[in-house]
């Protein structure tokens, strides 16, 4: 009964409040009450801490008052008769082991720096990644937003058979989980075993080894509090909100393998006030009644082969897993896994052979249902190493289909081939690379599986508008080549179509709020020449979507009347917004960055930002991790744009968006922007080259500074005095 | 079973502390009610039982036989007009009960938070939360500011004269506001409303049953939703809220080796004094010059309620042991201030060397030593209250206590310490009860509250609280009524296992807490409708607090103020059951509070005389509550997919899936 359990968390949050407390005097005697402390590169300081009382710990000496608070927290011992009450207290006992464990972490992110990898992935003589930093963070929390990630698993401790702890990791990866691994049971460490065992370990897969202690736990609810105040607009302090709003949409649960210590006890009370339950494989008692949790909150004794559907039904969780008719596993947990040289059997594309994809739109009585064919060698044909052309020529038809929604079908090629476990697709169209693993042909890959992937996958997803769909692959050079000839037309006449579509020759404009599970309070709106701030729906997916379910998270909107063709204010944008937030946000610009803003959810791939002495822009990617000319890291800029409010200056972009013709016209466009990271610029320097040129400055690409001429304003400034950049001269940006 | 109080007609004494004292020859030489009972030979009169005596002038005494047509008052005043005035004036005798005594704690709040009494404001939260319901500014001022200030204001409440409805109401739940303002029920002052039902129930005034007794409601919503209310938060305020504590009840808490100074009737101010003057030095090192070891203070009644929530003071007995705490010889003082004290106490202890101290000037008692209490100069007071009991010490003569009777309670339940225990400091919510009343672990909230007296037998709570437990009902209980649970062993969290059903007990291991909940003393009844409140604010249990699979019954009720408790509970929407009420000689009136005034207030009283009767009609008027509501059945599990997340409002969880907070 739950006596033992909040008697056995009360005592480990007794043990590790005085745990934490000793390193911590002896940090302080060593570092001084000054010394910096912090997780890597994140600007949620120790979350927890952060997002349950506000406090930002940024120096050890900040530590005293949460030590104090601590101890507030820590109830006495629960007696062996007459008791008092002790859920509540066992419930504030975990919170105490959190906010402790996160000081523990973070001294010793001090005293062993090199203790975790900070990577995505294992490295050749750690496995331990420690805490995500906020790249990951909102990389990953991205799929957390639109669904294809529900939640994720905290696993402290492993069981003892690698065949066991593969299998529960794969049945979790198919639940389209995050399985975050904590500390060992009897010397063995679950990514170790999975590793052995020949699974791909990392954020990549999903299957993510936090830490070897069980104090590491933290890395797991931190990233849960990180979601409700990055994408949730939960802030800071609000800690009912945080642990509400995780309860409702993060479907967390905590999974012990083994005896359970009363530390691991103290971590599991913790975890319920977020709403997380506990499931154990091993003889523990269990806590049934309903109420802090959505279900149970402790299950336990449950067998290795239901762990997972157990815990999934606990957390109230359903997980609507298509079946798919291949021998490999399948689903989003596998998209991220890689082909290393030395589980490759085969490839095709990718400047090894021709490859080619794409799909085109047919009469109905031209398409024959769930009809794959291949010609030429299969898999079973050949030998380890020997690549073969590619083209996968898929048609449909549908009373629905337009030709429209080709692009938007193709572009589903990728995720979907890169479901299949052992199977990984890089790039797109005729620059399209499939990498075949050794682990999928012993299994029994055969290329006619993408086939019926992409079969089953169409229908599912887009089965409202396309009612047949065919795929004939061809791995004979002839043929291939046939098919890359029919593509590159199609392709053609695709970019035209696409390239003429404009805010003004649609009056049809789209809402998304494909996030708003987790972002409540946000509502994007995409047009033709703005797609959404995360990169991934352009106007094209939101009519597709809207087509496919006219109650879903793509409205259309009727733009109404353009009141101000410069900053982009619609009347039928205004009312919808303005409705759809519940008055929050009355007014929203589709072009300007310091007039009403568009607001963000969290999830945007770059951060636009005045840079007022400059009078320029400036613009940042997720994946900068240095220091910007405006004094911010992306982590902090992403706390100013996000969280569903209107702060002029600061405000979510997509890459795609700095190529656009509509970029922040109102500010006097692209001559207005002075500085994006290299990577960046990099990347996209093919289409901004472009659009300088349309805009009468080529010369202006290379006026536009990187971190290469300097991170602070003043060093930019002298560059841009250099070079003459047109932002110098314009009017002020500052109204 | 022998009886060992010697009384044929008086019903059992089971509590095993009182058989084995009334078997010893000191108390033998005492006589009690049981003897009085016995003394009288006679039963109670018929006309007065049913309500149907009417001595509102003098014309009559009137004895008014319904139906009977030669039988009407010589007014012709009808029996439902006779039982409706009656049973308003006992409404009324009852609100001014506790609103003299709430007027005492409202002024006792007063001079605390202007430093003149050995008090201070402890529970500062609330202090803010009762201040933000007033209207009053709290940022950046001083506690006791606020507190003089809303103290203020509280004590206008008891008279102000405008119509405007009265300040606590806006805590109810919205449609229970809203029925209020319908039946035009709300009341406008605490005093007001007395005197207006005394007026109404006047010879020649109001003689409509129904008219009558919508007074009376309104009357009974001033003591729950005011005086009452005020009371139970300005007292948390200055003396703490309580929270779970361990303590012991029954006569074996009496001490052999120190001074045994017990305190019997309602109000705190006093009682309070005298807990911080007993740990004076000078008080203790007097008491070390008598020969004893210490002071040991123990409550009786009320004030035993009010300090053993908030300090774990123990209790030695409930008001039907008043006598036998006496009679046991060993006690230096019992002081006492208003309410529930019998006059037989100073018989008791004639030849005794026991003290009955009053303190209040409106209870005074032949033979009691009457020291005033000062409020102004409590703590000099209570001193010399104490040593007045301490010089008593030495003449302490033959004396018994029953050592080993003495029960271990957890107590301290209040609102803010259910809300806490059922989710700790950031997530508590009363979540946990409403979802497990919707899963059907518990099937539902009883409250037991009231009083004890000598007509039933003493273990009537008992069995009554073990049935419901048994079935799964979870047990509020204040007053007498939870001493009297305490005393069985039932607020031991222990308990659960020994006496609770599968599922009841399976909640209260989770929580770590007792089938039984012990809430307060009599005022704070109005924690009851707080926590209902809250339980209907909380979700998925309906829209007021009529909705609610809840029930309360006081089934040993003796003072008026358990009928103004009911009255206002019934008009609150609670459905309220008594082992006899006297309305019964008026068949309308009777059919009307019984059944009929539920279509007004969505409650009405039942009168059950078992109490495995009463037992069972509190299970089934639960159990009509859950069908209602559609939470008889079990439900399927929701499981949520992306699809319903994206559904889910901003800080709400989706209907019927677990919960919402």
């Amino acid at each position: 009964m739950s006596k033992i359990i909040c008697s056995a968390a009360i005592r480990g949050a007794q043990k590790i409040v005085d745990m934490a407390e000793a390193s911590y005097e002896e940090a302080l005697k060593k570092y001084g009450p000054e010394q910096e402390v912090s997780f890597p590169n994140t600007a949620y300081y120790l979350p927890i801490i952060y997002s349950m009382l506000g406090a930002k710990v940024e120096r050890l000496g900040d530590m005293k008052d949460i030590f104090q608070e601590c101890r507030s927290l820590l109830p006495a011992v629960v007696t062996e008769d007459m008791w008092l009450p002790y859920l509540g207290p066992a419930l504030d006992a975990g919170m105490a082991t959190y906010f402790a464990e996160e000081m523990y972490e973070a001294i010793d992110y001090l005293n062993s720096p090199d203790y975790y990898t900070k990577t995505e992935d294992p490295t050749a003589d750690n496995i331990w990644l420690g805490a995500a930093d906020d790249v990951i963070f909102r990389k990953r929390g991205v799929e957390f937003v639109d669904g294809t990630a529900p939640g994720f698993a905290a696993i402290v401790g492993s069981p003892e058979d690698p065949e066991v702890a593969s299998k529960i990791a794969l049945e979790l990866q198919e639940k389209n989980l995050y399985i975050f691994m904590h500390t060992e049971s009897d010397g063995n460490f679950m990514p170790d075993l999975l590793i052995k065992n020949g699974v791909q370990v990392g954020w990549n897969t999903r299957l993510v080894p936090f830490g070897k202690r069980y104090t590491s736990v933290v890395f797991s609810i931190g990233f849960a509090c990180r979601v409700a105040m990055a994408f949730g607009g939960i802030k800071p302090g609000d800690s009912r909100g945080n642990l509400i709003y995780n309860k409702d949409r993060t479907y967390a649960f905590v999974m012990p393998f083994g005896q359970v210590s009363d530390e691991w006890y103290a971590n599991a009370a913790g975890a319920i006030n977020w709403g997380f339950p506990t499931i154990s494989d091993y003889a523990i008692p269990e806590i049934l009644p309903t109420g802090v949790c959505t279900y149970e909150h402790v299950v336990s004794d449950v067998p290795h082969d239901e762990i997972v559907q157990k815990a999934i039904e606990v957390r109230g969780l359903k997980v609507n897993v298509s079946k798919i008719d291949i021998p490999m596993s399948f689903g989003p947990a596998f998209e991220g896994e890689r082909i290393r040289k030395d589980d490759l059997f085969m490839e095709c594309g990718g400047g090894r052979t021709t490859g080619v994809e794409v799909l085109i739109s047919k009469e109905m009585d031209e398409v024959e249902d769930g009809l794959v064919t291949l010609d030429g060698p299969d898999i079973s044909d050949i030998e380890e190493g020997q690549n073969l052309p590619i083209s996968i020529l898929v048609e449909v038809a549908g009373r629905e289909m337009q030709s429209d929604f080709e692009p938007i079908l193709e572009r589903q090629f990728h995720h979907l081939m890169n479901y299949i476990q052992g199977i990984m697709h890089i790039g797109q169209r005729n620059i399209m690379w499939v990498r075949i693993g050794k682990a999928a042909v012993e299994k029994g890959f055969s290329f006619k599986h993408l086939g019926v992937v992409l079969h089953g996958k169409l229908h599912q997803e887009f089965g409202a508008i396309l009612d047949k769909v065919q795929v004939k692959i061809s791995t004979v050079q002839e043929q291939v080549e046939e098919v890359m000839e029919l593509a590159k037309q199609v392709y053609e006449e695709r970019d035209l179509r696409l390239g003429s579509m404009t805010d003004e020759t649609e009056d049809v404009f789209y809402s998304c709020t494909l996030c708003q599970s987790f972002a409540p309070s946000h509502v994007c709106v995409i047009t033709p020449e703005r797609i959404g701030m995360c990169g991934a729906y352009n106007w094209l997916d939101g009519k597709a979507s809207f087509q496919i379910n006219p109650t879903g998270p793509n409205q259309p909107i009727d733009k109404g009347e353009c009141t101000d063709p410069d900053n982009g204010y619609f009347t039928g944008i205004n009312e919808f917004v303005n409705q759809a937030s519940r008055g929050a946000v009355a007014e929203v610009s589709c072009y300007s960055l310091m007039n009403n803003p568009m607001t963000a959810c969290g999830c945007f791939e770059a951060i636009a930002a005045m840079l007022p002495q400059c009078n320029g822009i400036m613009v940042v990617n997720r994946d900068y991790m240095g220091m910007t000319p405006s004094g911010m890291k992306f982590t902090t800029l992403a706390g100013m744009a996000g969280g569903g409010m209107q702060t002029p200056g600061f405000m979510g972009v997509s890459k795609h968006y700095m190529t656009s013709k509509k970029l922040f016209k109102a500010e006097g466009g692209i001559k207005r922007v002075v500085w994006m990271p290299k990577i960046m610029k990099d990347e996209i320097s093919e289409k901004l080259k472009a659009l300088c040129e349309h805009e009468g400055v080529p010369e202006l690409y290379d006026m536009i500074a990187t971190e290469e001429q300097g991170t602070t304003e003043e060093e930019i400034l002298e560059f841009l005095k250099e070079k003459g950049h047109p932002a110098l001269e314009m009017e002020t940006a500052m109204g | 079973m022998a009886k060992p109080n010697r009384c044929e007609s008086c019903n059992d004494i089971t509590a095993s502390s009182t058989r084995d004292l009334l078997n010893q020859d000191l108390a033998k030489q005492v006589r009690t009610a049981y003897d009085r009972i016995e003394d009288r030979g006679m039963s109670a009169c018929l006309f007065g039982s049913g309500g149907t005596c009417c001595r509102n002038c003098n014309m009559g005494p009137c004895q008014i036989i319904d139906g009977v047509e030669s039988m009407v008052g010589i007014c012709g005043a009808t029996a439902d007009t006779v039982a409706a005035r009656n049973f308003a004036r006992t409404v009324a005798a009852g609100t001014s009960a506790h609103t003299d005594h709430a007027r005492e704690m409202v002024r006792g709040f007063i001079a605390t938070a202007k430093g003149e009494t050995p008090h201070e404001i402890k529970d500062v939260a609330k202090l803010h939360e009762m201040a933000q319901l007033f209207g009053i500014e709290t940022e950046d001022r001083e506690k006791n500011e606020i507190a003089i200030e809303l103290g203020e204001r509280a004590l206008a409440e008891f008279g102000k004269q405008d119509n405007e409805p009265l300040t606590m109401l806006k805590r109810a739940p919205k449609k229970q506001q809203k029925i209020w303002k319908e039946q035009g029920v709300e009341p406008r002052s605490v005093d007001r409303e007395v005197v207006e039902l005394m007026h109404r129930t006047h010879m020649g005034v109001d003689q409509e049953y129904r008219n009558i007794t919508k007074q009376s409601s309104r009357c009974a919503l001033a003591d729950g939703w005011g005086a009452s209310m005020l009371s139970t938060e300005l007292t948390d305020i200055m003396f703490g809220t309580p929270v779970p504590k361990r303590a012991i009840i029954d006569l074996g808490v009496l001490r052999e080796d120190m001074v045994n100074v017990t305190v019997h009737g309602h109000e705190p101010l006093l009682a309070e004094s005298l807990c911080l003057a007993a740990e004076d030095e000078e008080m203790l090192a007097l008491a070390k010059k008598a020969g004893a070891k210490g002071i040991n203070l123990a409550g009786v009644c009320c004030t035993g309620n009010e300090i053993l929530m908030r300090r774990g003071i123990p209790v030695a007995g409930s008001f039907i042991q008043q006598e036998m705490v006496l009679a046991t010889g060993a006690v230096e003082a019992m002081v006492v201030d208003v309410q529930c004290v019998m006059q037989s106490l100073a018989q008791v202890v004639a030849g005794m060397h026991t003290d009955i101290v009053t303190t209040n000037y409106r209870a005074k008692m032949p033979d009691g030593v009457h020291i005033q209490f000062d409020e102004h100069d409590a703590y000099n007071s209570a001193k010399e209250i104490l040593a007045h009991a301490i010089a008593n010490f030495k003449k302490r003569g033959q004396y018994y206590i029953p050592k080993d009777k003495k029960f271990d309670v957890v107590v301290g339940f209040s609102h803010e310490t259910i809300n806490y225990m059922l989710g700790g400091r950031f997530r508590q919510s009363y979540r946990p009860l409403n979802d497990n009343i919707i899963n059907g672990r518990i099937r539902g909230v009883g409250a037991l509250v009231g009083c004890e007296h000598y007509k039933h037998s003493d273990d009537v709570h008992f069995e009554i609280a073990k049935e419901l437990i048994k079935n799964n009902v979870l047990v509020l209980a204040t007053g007498c009524a939870a001493q009297a649970l305490g005393k069985r062993g039932l607020m031991r969290p222990e308990a659960a296992t020994e006496y609770a059903g599968d599922g009841l007990r399976e909640v209260c291991e989770t929580v770590g807490m007792p089938p039984v909940l012990h809430v307060g003393s009599c005022v704070d009844n109005s924690r009851l409708l707080i926590a209902l409140t809250a339980m209907v604010k909380e979700g998925g249990l309906g829209d007021d607090i009529a909705d609610l699979p809840a029930v309360g019954s006081a089934p040993l009720w003796m003072s008026e103020k358990a009928v103004a408790i009911g009255q206002y509970f019934v008009a609150s929407g609670a459905h309220v059951i008594f082992q006899d009420l006297p309305i019964s000689g008026a068949k309308k009136f009777s059919e009307y509070l019984l059944k009929e005034i539920k279509e007004e207030f969505g409650a009405c009283w039942g009168v059950a005389s078992e109490p495995m009767d009463i037992a069972k009609a509190m299970i089934a008027a639960i159990d009509g509550k859950r069908e209602a509501l559609g939470i008889n059945k079990k439900k399927e599990r929701v499981l949520m997919d992306m699809a319903m997340r994206r559904e889910l409002e901003a800080g709400k969880g989706i209907a019927g899936a677990g919960c919402g907070g």
